[in-house]
């Protein structure tokens, strides 16, 4: 996937020396991460300011409930583009998901089995995935892409209407809330998403696997020659994200309460945006879970701004996250020029 | 070059009669007030924008790029021509003015991939995110239609052939007159082959990345003014949605690789008829319309692995 060959030489960056001498001093892979935080820190506080009860706690944590099933595919997309792959297949497996919980909660299965089960085939629809990938050497774009398309069509197999999600058990986790002190009230959607995002956070900082998989994408074949378990790692990652797209899905069809074949259409696209606005390479090997977490509130806030805005239409969230983006991407440019 | 279009052209042969298996009815033609019908037919002109979009992903494929907002693009250029057509003005400046605002674009992708080198992936992620966005600003949220029989010439009309397929395959015999019989292709192939190399050459390898991109955003926009016009209307959000996917899914089972350095036209044309076959066949043979898009992944994953892993015919010592 190194497409950096395609680099024309470095100009002098004169416009990047002032910023240079102000940062010199963090090491340059946090530098992403520190950014994407300003970002967030600053679309918060032109909320804050510019609309009343915008900067409440409640605002910030109905940016996480909002969120929950973006943040568990941006978590599991993380480990994906950390080694230099991609997974297109997340929004389709979010609405099997969906499709496959609502529609065996309909025929009578308990919620713990319809649970193991949706966990079950998003897993193994990675691993598959995975496994050709890193066995046949077919690009993750193509392979993930044959995913999204048979992810879709099997939503559209078990049932083209919308089902609705009516199992007890389920609505109520959905309508659960936790209080917070300060009355603000989460749901337990959000609570299993910072579950997950920990967890990735030990996986990936503490753990041999974690570290092969940063190996893995600064250089495939040094970490291969050092003795690394590459072929699991390469594999794993696609479970993994598997994994949390069918998670992601289980918080969906909470946040939903329906299974529905056009749900979350174009949701890898989201995943990937705040991955890379979460300040992750998509040559791999650079990139922190938590950036992503920060890149999915920002995704959000551009939202929450947009609504909180009313007049605006709901196509500048599209205009807006292209250009943080564009922006990110520049940035990014200036520091691997630095480094 | 002959093993490679194998499996393509076999994957169509075996599509075609299997079709003509169910439909025995499938090959044949009628002239009806000088127009060609028919399945065959159909297949060519609903997949004339796939092929045209294909055609220029070749070239950027070629270079080791991608460009992933062509059905952006597509979108915009639809967008651009109806709203103005519905302002009350020309078909044919309109269609003009989406063309240079098309290009326009085209410039931009070249310039994050060329000037900036950005990731080919990422930078054209850009505009196919905001692209949408464009395209309804620019009709405003709406579906906007049109009633202008000139326009609707370019996706419905006929020339005995249908006009959309007439515009795709000229577009393709101009392709391989200028990159074959001239040096182009081989800059273009040396420039995905090591860009850093072929500029020490003395290939304006930047020159070259560019061109393709502005190609492919033009070939986008006039698919997408053959998508618009054969609905008389733009749908921002609709016209030519997954198209990239399409389009790069016609140029792999072609046979170019992703890696860049090598292409193949013919190929290209192969992918996209292998593309419309496989949806129009799932309708004939009467396999229920929801389960086209397993369908399309099955096969996908065929073709894929029957024609690129070398590694596995290594292993099992089949000679590659």
């Amino acid at each position: 996937m190194s497409n950096s060959v395609m680099s024309p030489p470095a100009k002098p960056s004169g416009s990047s020396r002032g910023l240079g001498q102000v940062v010199s001093k963090v090491p340059s892979r946090f530098l992403p991460v520190i950014a994407t935080f300003v970002v967030f820190v600053a679309t918060f506080g032109v909320g804050s300011a510019r609309y009343e009860g915008f900067a409440s706690g409640q605002v910030m944590a109905n940016l996480f409930i909002d969120n929950a099933f973006l943040i568990v595919l941006a978590v599991g997309m993380t480990f994906v583009i950390l080694t230099g792959g991609i997974d297109l297949s997340v929004g389709s497996v979010v609405a099997l998901s969906t499709m496959i919980a609502a529609s065996a909660l309909q025929a009578g299965w308990p919620a713990w089995l319809v649970v193991i089960t949706v966990l079950a085939a998003g897993s193994g629809l990675g691993l598959a995935m995975g496994w050709v990938i890193h066995r046949f050497g077919v690009q993750p774009f193509i392979v993930t892409l044959a995913g999204m398309f048979l992810a879709r069509g099997l939503c559209f197999v078990i049932s083209v209407e919308s089902v609705s999600i009516k199992n007890p058990t389920f609505r109520d986790v959905a309508t659960g809330t936790i209080e917070l002190p300060g009355g603000v009230t989460i749901t337990y959607p959000v609570v299993i998403a910072l579950v997950a995002v920990i967890a990735a956070v030990y996986v990936l900082h503490l753990t041999r696997f974690g570290r092969t998989v940063y190996a893995v994408g600064g250089s495939e074949s040094s970490a291969r020659l050092m003795g690394l378990a590459t072929t699991r790692v390469k594999i794993g990652v696609y479970v993994i994200s598997g994994f949390c797209s069918s998670l992601g899905g289980l918080l969906f069809s909470l946040y939903m309460l329906s299974g529905y074949s056009l749900h979350a259409v174009g949701m890898e696209l989201d995943a990937i945006a705040a991955v890379v606005v979460g300040g992750s390479l998509l040559s791999g090997g650079v990139g922190f879970v938590i950036g992503s977490v920060v890149g999915v509130l920002v995704l959000g806030t551009i939202q929450t701004l947009i609504s909180f805005e009313g007049t605006l239409s709901s196509w500048w969230t599209k205009i807006v996250i292209g250009a943080l983006l564009l922006a990110f991407i520049a940035l990014q440019r200036i520091i691997v020029r630095r480094t | 070059m002959k093993n490679r279009l194998l499996w393509p052209v076999l994957a169509l042969v075996a599509l075609l009669v299997l079709n003509v298996v169910v439909t025995p009815s499938f090959f044949s033609l009628r002239l009806q007030d000088g127009h060609l019908y028919g399945s065959l037919i159909d297949i060519l002109r609903n997949g004339a924008p796939t092929l045209l979009i294909a055609l220029g992903m070749t070239l950027v494929i070629a270079t080791r790029g991608i460009d992933l907002s062509v059905g952006a693009v597509a979108a915009i250029a639809g967008a651009v021509t109806c709203t103005y057509i519905a302002s009350g003005g020309d078909p044919w400046i309109g269609m003009g003015l989406a063309l240079l605002l098309c290009a326009a674009l085209g410039l931009w992708n070249g310039f994050l991939v060329s000037v900036l080198g950005i990731q080919p992936i990422i930078a054209t992620l850009v505009l196919m995110t905001a692209g949408r966005g464009i395209a309804m600003l620019i009709t405003e949220g709406q579906i906007v239609t049109v009633d202008s029989p000139t326009y609707r010439e370019v996706g419905a009309g006929f020339l005995v052939l249908p006009i959309a397929i007439l515009i795709s395959l000229a577009v393709l015999g101009l392709v391989a007159l200028v990159t074959r019989k001239t040096a182009l292709g081989l800059l273009i192939e040396s420039v995905g082959v090591n860009p850093a190399a072929s500029r020490l050459a003395g290939v304006k390898a930047r020159t070259i990345i560019w061109t393709v991109y502005v190609f492919a955003a033009l070939c986008a926009a006039v698919a997408g003014l053959m998508i618009s016009s054969n609905v008389s209307a733009a749908d921002a959000n609709n016209a030519g949605l997954w198209i990239e996917m399409d389009a790069i899914l016609a140029v792999v089972i072609g046979g170019t690789s992703l890696a860049g350095g090598k292409y193949s036209l013919t190929g290209t044309l192969l992918g996209a008829l292998i593309i419309q076959t496989l949806t129009t066949t799932v309708y004939t043979i009467g396999i229920a319309p929801e389960i086209t898009l397993v369908f399309k992944a099955v096969v996908v994953i065929a073709v894929c692995l029957m024609q690129a892993p070398i590694r596995i015919r290594v292993r099992q010592g089949v000679p590659a």
